[in-house]
């Protein structure tokens, strides 16, 4: 009998939404496009995000701006370590996204998976020292301090890459908001699955609402708004093909974005720290010492 | 709405505390869930391009461009006085503001930062914003703004004695402020409609305000938690089209505080065509008491100009 029920039951199908502010909306639009696996056959039905999603998205990081570039880089890293530990719960489920989207075995898809974990503890790791690396005290001559600080460029938009639907997307997003700044990231058009299930982790890590924003739709339709975008301060086109990333590049020449071009990654191979000081703004300020006399400083 | 009374019926009503009280009370009771209904609906339409930028234009040039703070200085109600006549310095097609609205001590300095440009100075005064003064405290407000330039009075009422039933004190209170408006100075009644608990008090007051004299009928001081919403500014807008269907006397309406998009202040703006009619498309007859609302006005018509999304580093921070 109960091996009957279990037969009849109705599968509940998941319905796939944004990732925006900290809360899951459908588009704005209303609209949903399809998406198969690698064989063709039907998945589920992503949002297809308008215009107004990016800007809806935009708005949100920059109200998250504050409050998460503020936070201390050791805080950060705690916080983007939790993703980890929350992604290695939900193992099983993307295991399964991965090897649906990217046609893979279970064993590669869970390689994948496992590799993209260990990408969230590499860049947690990397929050409280990257500041060691790339600013520090500048030999003047002269009675000053010349101190360099870095400091995160703002919102970021992020276009994942295209075909590494999962690692690939943790690789671009992790570096962005480990340094302080906060995402508008567009998923994998044909295979957006895995990053929206990542927006469901991040909301049930301490990753504060906004700070992350996962849309899914056709690449070039979100990205052409955010590459004009004057509240966008910086884009990766991580995973804009060459003739769309020219005219994202353009479009983000008006307010003077940091633009990351696409290039060649292999995301199995552990990555330098590039994409942190990608976004990074670099800050000096001098500072006077006046005369120091026997008992040290003057004032 | 009120009984189909001639116009003249309306001079014997404020005769007696309990002629008030009856005209009053015997305004038709509001459908709360009607109206709220008809708000939301109002609120669906889709303005789109020219009517969006017709709209956009139009709700800058309606802004009562607000700073009521402890802590205005001179130098603030200066820089708020430039924005308004200059709401965006990179495009000199904008309109202005209607009015820049300040306290009364600070009348005389935004006098002097609007002169010749047209925009208006507007004061509150009458112990905003509580309302908690004696008469004669109140008048001398009223008169030193009024005396400093002040261009409109933004009054509040006494909200204690209306919902202790006492409509012919708030009455003789508008009147009495009203006469030290003198003739150049229009008057803005402020009902403070959070605190008057219900629809059918709204619709009172704002039939208690007009016969008394008030040349616009306010919603909010924006000093407490609700301020104005759709519904009440829907309820205004019916009593000020009522009031002139009635008497013949056009009242203006201004809904204030909590207005901070330009998607907002454009469903205000259907409400208005919709309801009064657009007769009061006009900052003459609408205003909106708001201060962040302007920004996201700008980035709009930015947005429009430009064809991309603008961003609060394009605009100034007050």
């Amino acid at each position: 009998m109960s091996e009957k029920t279990e037969q009849q039951r109705l599968t509940v199908f998941k319905t796939y939404k944004l990732y925006v502010g900290g809360k899951f909306p459908r588009s704005e639009s209303g609209r949903v496009y399809e998406v198969t696996d690698s064989k063709g056959n039907w998945l589920a039905n992503a949002p297809q995000s308008s215009r107004k999603d990016a800007r809806d998205a935009v708005v949100a990081a920059r109200k998250a701006f504050g409050a998460w570039s503020g936070a201390t880089a050791y805080n950060r890293g705690q916080v983007l370590y939790r993703v980890a530990e929350m992604l290695e719960g939900r193992r099983e489920q993307f295991v399964r996204e991965v090897a649906e989207a990217e046609g893979l075995s279970k064993s590669k898809a869970a390689a994948v998976v496992d590799a993209t974990i260990d990408r969230w503890v590499w860049y947690a790791g990397w929050t409280d020292k990257i500041s060691q690396v790339v600013g520090g005290a500048n030999p003047v001559a002269g009675p000053y301090f010349n101190l360099s600080s870095p400091e995160p460029s703002g919102v970021v938009a992020v276009v994942a890459p295209q075909e590494s639907s999962f690692l690939g997307l943790v690789s671009v997003v992790a570096p962005v908001i480990a340094t302080g700044n906060t995402a508008v990231v567009i998923a994998s058009e044909k295979a957006p699955l895995p990053a929206l299930s990542l927006g469901e982790v991040l909301a049930t890590s301490d990753v504060p609402g906004g700070v992350v924003n996962v849309l899914s739709g056709r690449t070039a339709e979100i990205a052409a708004p955010l590459a004009a975008h004057q509240d966008v301060n910086a884009i990766d086109l991580a995973g804009a093909d060459e003739g769309l990333a020219k005219e994202l590049e353009i479009a983000a020449a008006d307010n003077l974005k940091r633009v990351l071009r696409p290039q060649p990654v292999d995301y199995f191979e552990t990555p330098g720290i590039e994409r942190l000081t990608a976004f990074l703004e670099t800050k000096t300020v001098w500072h006077p010492t006046g005369s120091l006399g026997a008992s040290g400083s003057s004032y | 709405m009120p009984p189909s009374a001639p116009a003249s019926a309306l001079s014997d009503v404020t005769a007696s505390d309990s002629t008030l009280r009856r005209f009053l009370h015997g305004l038709p009771g509001v459908d709360a869930v009607g109206l709220e209904a008809r708000a939301a609906s109002l609120g669906t339409r889709s303005i789109k391009t020219t009517a969006k930028a017709y709209a956009i234009d139009l709700a800058i040039s309606m802004v009562d461009l607000t700073t009521l703070e402890g802590a205005d200085t001179p130098g603030k109600v200066r820089a708020l006085g430039a924005k308004a006549v200059h709401p965006d310095p990179t495009d000199r097609t904008t309109p202005t503001t209607a009015a820049v609205c300040v306290y009364p001590d600070m009348v005389a300095v935004a006098k002097e930062a609007v002169a010749g440009s047209g925009v208006k100075v507007a004061s509150v005064a009458t112990a905003f914003p509580a309302g908690r003064a004696a008469l004669e405290v109140k008048l001398a407000d009223v008169r030193e703004a009024v005396a400093a330039g002040a261009d409109e009075i933004d009054m509040v009422i006494d909200r204690g004695a209306f919902l202790a039933g006492r409509y012919l004190k708030v009455y003789d209170e508008i009147v009495a402020v009203k006469e030290a408006c003198g003739t150049n100075a229009r008057l803005k009644v402020i009902f403070e409609t959070g605190e008057l608990s219900t629809y059918d008090n709204i619709r009172r007051a704002s039939w208690l305000g007009m016969l008394a004299g008030a040349d616009f009928i306010k919603t909010s001081t924006g000093k407490v938690a609700v301020n104005a919403t759709p519904p009440n500014t829907l309820l205004m807008l019916e009593a000020v089209r009522d009031f002139r269907a009635l008497t013949g006397v056009q009242v203006g309406v201004k809904p204030a505080g909590g207005i901070r998009t330009s998607k907002d202040a454009i469903k205000f703006l259907v409400l208005v065509n919709e309801t009064a009619g657009a007769d009061w498309l006009d900052n003459h007859w609408f205003r909106f008491g708001a201060s962040s609302l302007l920004n996201d006005l700008l980035m709009q018509r930015q947005k429009l100009a430009t064809g991309r999304y603008s961003g609060p580093d394009y605009v100034t921070v007050d």
